[in-house]
């Protein structure tokens, strides 16, 4: 049993790696994969280790939308001035392990470790992000909303490395609501966590609205079918109740170490309650003093 | 492979597998066991160390990513044989019980102190590093008598 790693020097480098060896597994921070190194759950496979390319850690600014590189961590989001547009990434950010794993944990990883549970993924997804996939044949962007199928099965292919994911600038109006449900604080993984985003009109009717979760299905679910029944109409009692309904058909909690599948319906409807009666107003840090 | 790093001011080479954790080499390799090992998963920060002004983990840091780095760890927190203001704070407040996660906590407590941005406040800044004993109170006693 071996690991080998190889340091590509530059992108092109990177690229025919992944082309023409078999099992590469991209190594960023390695907040996740050392966890299973250690373990002992990876086969043979050869890490290509990032932290040498430059280029996948732009500096970060919001001129035409928000660009994350490959190798643009938690902390380099919570310490930026981007957080002005973007603040559910900070709170996600900081919801991320405690400071430590905020250093070395990248927001890339976060998408293609693929855990339901991700902390960084349901903001990114809120804010309509999309991926840049890079290969040796070109570039392509998936919406990230679109880029999970299945527990852990990703649209990634493998000779593909995620290079950029990119965040077009919030309008005008919307107003944000990002809450992780955990054992504590800090160093925790969710049970449930809502990152909402919602857009209500002067009339009082809701233009237009995200609500993606995490930890209550195998990926990180856009809750489409529950949005589409609040967008259009005003958040009467009613409808909130309406809505609470839909959340429930939609998601598919399970009973595991970390909750119960009972705790997390409850526990969600509650999201979607505290969501749909609190915004309108400004945006909502995750856990109270 | 062949690492250079440097750890507490002084320069090491180290040939070891690419993925070994730092924890490990600093441990194993450079005998520096101050730098304790809790969880080995990234939960307990037992083994919290500097590099290059970040916190981390170095039970999660493979040493293919140290190469040209600088480390500080708790054995580089005294100087000419005195003790940092936190260590000796915890001497004097009783901050370390089983002594297990008393390196790191001191680790983060001092990067706290040279870094405030980095966390809204002292809590915060210590989150990530847990103690068994139950000893939080006087730990977090220590480091505000270090800090006033």
């Amino acid at each position: 049993m071996s690991f080998e790693v190889l340091t590509p020097q530059s992108l092109d480098e990177a690229l025919d790696a992944l082309a023409s060896i078999e099992r590469v597994v991209p190594l960023a921070g390695g907040t996740d994969l050392m966890v299973y190194l250690e373990a002992g759950a990876l086969s043979p496979c050869t890490f290509l280790n990032l932290q040498e390319l430059a280029q996948l850690k732009p500096p970060l600014s919001t001129n035409g939308g928000l660009t994350l590189g490959a190798l643009t961590t938690y902390r380099d989001v919570r310490l930026s001035g981007v957080r002005e547009q973007f603040p559910m990434l900070a709170l996600a950010a900081r919801e991320v392990g405690a400071l430590a794993i905020q250093s070395r944990g990248t927001w890339a990883g976060n998408i293609a470790n693929a855990s339901p549970a991700a902390d960084g993924v349901p903001a990114l997804m809120a804010y309509d992000a999309e991926i840049e996939l890079s290969s040796k044949k070109g570039r392509r962007r998936v919406l990230l909303e679109k880029f999970y199928g299945g527990y852990k099965e990703t649209d990634r292919r493998p000779d593909e490395l995620i290079t950029a994911i990119h965040l077009p600038v919030p309008q005008e109006g919307w107003s944000g609501y990002f809450r992780k449900v955990g054992t504590r604080r800090f160093q925790a993984i969710s049970k449930t966590l809502l990152a909402g985003r919602i857009c209500i009109d002067a009339d009082g009717a809701v233009r237009d609205l995200r609500m993606v979760f995490a930890s209550v299905a195998p990926y990180t679910l856009r809750a489409v079918q529950t949005e589409s029944i609040i967008r259009g109409h005003r958040l009467t009692p009613e409808l909130i109740e309406e809505a609470v309904n839909a959340i429930q058909q939609e998601i598919h909690p399970i009973d595991d170490i970390r909750s119960t599948e009972t705790y997390r319906r409850r526990v969600t409807s509650n999201l979607v309650r505290d969501f749909l009666t609190t915004t309108g107003g400004r945006i909502r840090p995750s856990s109270s003093r | 492979m062949m690492v250079a790093f440097a750890v507490n001011g002084k320069n090491y080479e180290v040939t070891a597998s690419p993925m070994k954790r730092l924890l490990d080499v600093l441990r194993d390799d450079l005998a520096m066991t101050g730098t304790k090992e809790g969880c080995g998963e990234g939960e307990c920060g037992a083994c919290t160390v500097i590099m290059d002004g970040l916190l981390v983990l170095s039970c999660m840091v493979p040493i293919c990513q140290v190469q040209g780095k600088q480390i500080t760890t708790i054995e580089g927190l005294a100087t000419d044989g005195k003790l940092h203001p936190v260590q000796e704070a915890f001497h004097e407040n009783g901050g370390a019980q089983c002594g297990i996660c008393t390196p790191g906590m001191i680790v983060a407590a001092v990067y706290y102190r040279d870094h405030p941005d980095a966390a809204e406040d002292l809590l915060e800044a210590l989150a990530g590093n847990q103690c068994r004993c139950t000893g939080y109170t006087r730990i977090l006693r220590s480091i505000k008598a270090a800090f006033s």
